[in-house]
């Protein structure tokens, strides 16, 4: 399916990747923007409240972060493709409610533009330290997927992958970048209409009689209505059975709850987006994504200059984690470099991954900044003795 | 008699429930199911379009209701159905979207959400259940929870000022307000036809009683009992000053309908506002 022209601002644009977010939201056919403001995140909302009267939706400031999570599930269930902006203690707001949209399978998309923390830490600064947030943050067993633009440009296209992905998977997808590359600006090409690939939600179309709202198809999703439809159906966030009826007990827990992250397991081949650079030849690789894989770039370089191999792969994906790809590189080097602007997130991914095969030596930056490449050649030097 | 002759006997609000559901997990003597007879009788009465309805509930024992109801119906978080209500009735306006659940979902920890859905005038109706204290989890004590009673966690008796809710709706904007306890049954279902029939943010308490937990712990005896106290301390006065309507323990109960006026729903008051900014450009959302 192709996009709604009334969404998609087509042409040449100088913009920020906050604003990016936004055009990447309404190209991707969110009419639904429930948010509550926080640096450095706000310009998105800002943009989609200034655009949302000519494209047609809804644009509603919520009372808190609790509350524009509830609202966007609600709208995913009323037929909008819903989404959000916010930052990390906004995202710990949200956290209770993720494990919700995750539960009733909910398609939703999240943009984190991620400053330093923990708590209020750096508002105004850039950080990586939501990542395992992410991941993690909610209760109980889940997968959710996560994008992390690295460009302006990205935080369009990855914006609009996000929503895509979150109507095939129903799930919560989080774009997950950073105020550096949120408040960057740079050239934003937004192609016409017709040259943007857009996914349906997976609507259910058999007799009404017969629907269940949580058996799935073949590929582990299973279809979806919306509310004023007829379908007359429930759903909880308490263990449900197919008809979404609760059912409290080991049972149906071991029956529903597995599904959900199977969904994503399954199919992470499809999902998982990386970009590899000279990693055939590598004997070091360098692991990074977001606006630290452009700082890892000049030490790579410069690496190179010394007559080191070196190879890159970014994570446009970083959850599901490309587990096999890891697996497989770790066999062939002698080590993984991995800069993060945190104390230590996706390296012990990479380094589980690794399985001790090859040893992984982050490069941590506490926030506020970004790398200075030196440390990160530094590293580099040292894991390839 | 032939087996034929012989008449089924149905329960009258089969159409509204999942029957498959019953047996419901409420307490012998509680008032939630009363509360949902009533809504289904409103609903009968409403002539609405059945499909286009939707229930919502949080967490908690009225959380439950949203479970029960042949509706599209959601059971949320603790505390989050009202904001979920006000997505689904933003993303899909042709629906009649009802917000059915207790005292500590909608005003405790919801609170926040509570007031300014009311200040926006969102088009959501809310049915709360006031049974004076958190059932679901054994009686602890609530933000309605009369001065004196004794729950849970207030095991001397509670000290706290508790909300007189028509008081807080109406400061926050709804645009109609009723009390009633379990007892005025057929006053439930008036109010709840004419919320269903108005557009705005319409609240309606029904004090309930809680006869395993709040009744047990204050020696109340059972639902007869509180039956009893809430036609004896009942006192209809529709259009009473919301300043006047605190509870005290085991005293007056002032009901009635309190607040009933017109204003531009969040929707109405969105789209009138786009329009003389933007003039004929504008395209009206969801008309």
């Amino acid at each position: 399916m192709k996009a709604d022209p009334k969404g998609v601002l087509t042409g040449s644009h100088y913009l920020d990747g906050d604003f990016a977010i936004a055009e990447g939201g309404l190209a991707a056919g969110c009419r639904f923007f429930a948010g509550y403001p926080i640096t450095p995140s706000t310009e998105t909302a800002e943009r989609f409240a200034e655009r949302i009267p000519s494209v047609g939706g809804i644009f509603i400031q919520m009372e808190d972060e609790l509350g524009s999570i509830a609202a966007m599930i609600g709208a995913s269930w009323g037929g909008k493709k819903p989404m959000t902006v916010t930052s990390g203690p906004g995202f710990s707001l949200m956290m209770e409610n993720i494990g919700l949209a995750c539960m009733m399978e909910t398609p939703l998309v999240i943009a984190n533009v991620q400053r330093g923390g923990p708590s209020t830490g750096l508002p105004t600064l850039t950080g990586q330290q939501d990542m395992m947030q992410a991941r993690w943050g909610s209760h109980g067993d889940y997968e959710i997927i996560a994008l992390s633009p690295d460009s302006p440009q990205e935080c369009f296209d990855l914006t609009i992958e996000a929503f895509n992905l979150s109507e095939i998977y129903r799930v919560p997808v989080f774009v997950m970048t950073d105020e550096c590359v949120g408040h960057m600006h740079e050239k934003v090409v937004i192609p016409p209409a017709e040259e943007i690939e857009i996914v349906e939600r997976k609507w259910y179309e058999g007799p009404k009689e017969k629907y269940l709202p949580y058996k799935a198809d073949k590929d582990g999703i299973p279809f979806m209505v919306k509310a004023g439809d007829g379908y007359l159906f429930h759903t909880t966030g308490l263990t449900h059975d197919e008809r979404g009826y609760p059912v409290i007990n080991a049972e149906c827990q071991s029956q529903t709850v597995p599904r959900l992250s199977d969904k994503i397991k399954n199919n992470a081949d499809k999902i998982i987006m990386i970009e590899e650079e000279e990693i055939d030849t590598a004997e070091v690789i360098v692991i990074s994504y977001g606006i630290t894989s452009r700082v890892a770039i000049r030490a790579v370089r410069l690496a190179r200059e010394a007559g080191i191999k070196v190879g890159t792969l970014r994570l446009k994906t970083v959850w599901p984690f490309p587990e096999k790809r890891i697996k497989q590189l770790a066999k062939k080097i002698k080590a993984f470099v991995v800069p993060e602007i945190n104390y230590g997130q996706v390296v012990l991914e990479v380094e589980r991954c690794a399985a001790g095969k090859a040893p992984t030596f982050h490069v941590p930056h506490m926030g506020g900044w970004v790398h200075d490449p030196y440390d990160i050649l530094k590293v580099i030097k040292e894991a390839v003795k | 008699m032939k087996k034929e002759d012989r008449l089924e006997a149905t329960n009258p609000m089969e159409g509204f429930l999942r029957m498959d559901r019953i047996p419901h997990i409420w307490c012998p003597g509680c008032g939630i199911g009363t509360v949902v007879t009533s809504f289904a009788e409103a609903l009968k009465k409403s002539k609405l379009d059945l499909d286009k309805v939707s229930v919502v509930s949080g967490i908690g024992c009225t959380g439950r209701v949203a479970g029960y109801v042949k509706l599209d119906s959601f059971h949320t978080t603790h505390g989050r159905a009202v904001p979920f209500a006000t997505g689904l009735k933003l993303a899909n306006p042709e629906l009649k979207v009802i917000v059915f659940s207790g005292d500590g979902d909608i005003v405790g920890i919801g609170g926040n959400h509570f007031i300014h859905a009311a200040r926006r005038n969102m088009d959501i109706l809310i049915i709360c259940v006031n049974n004076f204290n958190y059932a679901m989890t054994g009686g602890q004590v609530a933000a309605t929870t009369p001065i004196d009673a004794n729950a849970s966690t207030a095991p001397y008796g509670n000290f706290e000022f508790p909300f007189s809710l028509p008081y807080l709706a109406e400061a926050a904007g709804a645009t109609y307000v009723a009390r009633w306890t379990a007892l005025h049954l057929r006053r439930v279902t008036k109010s709840i036809q004419e919320a269903l029939a108005k557009p705005g943010f319409s609240f309606i308490e029904v004090i309930t009683p809680c006869v395993t937990l709040y009744a047990r712990r204050n020696r109340l005896g059972d639902g007869l009992n509180l039956l009893r106290y809430y036609y004896d301390k009942s006192e209809i006065q529709h259009g009473a000053d919301t300043r006047t309507l605190d509870i005290s323990y085991q005293g007056k109960l002032i009901v009635g309908k309190f607040v009933d006026k017109e204003k531009p729903t969040f929707l109405d008051a969105m789209n009138q506002h786009m329009t003389k900014i933007f003039g004929d450009k504008y395209v009206r959302y969801g008309e």
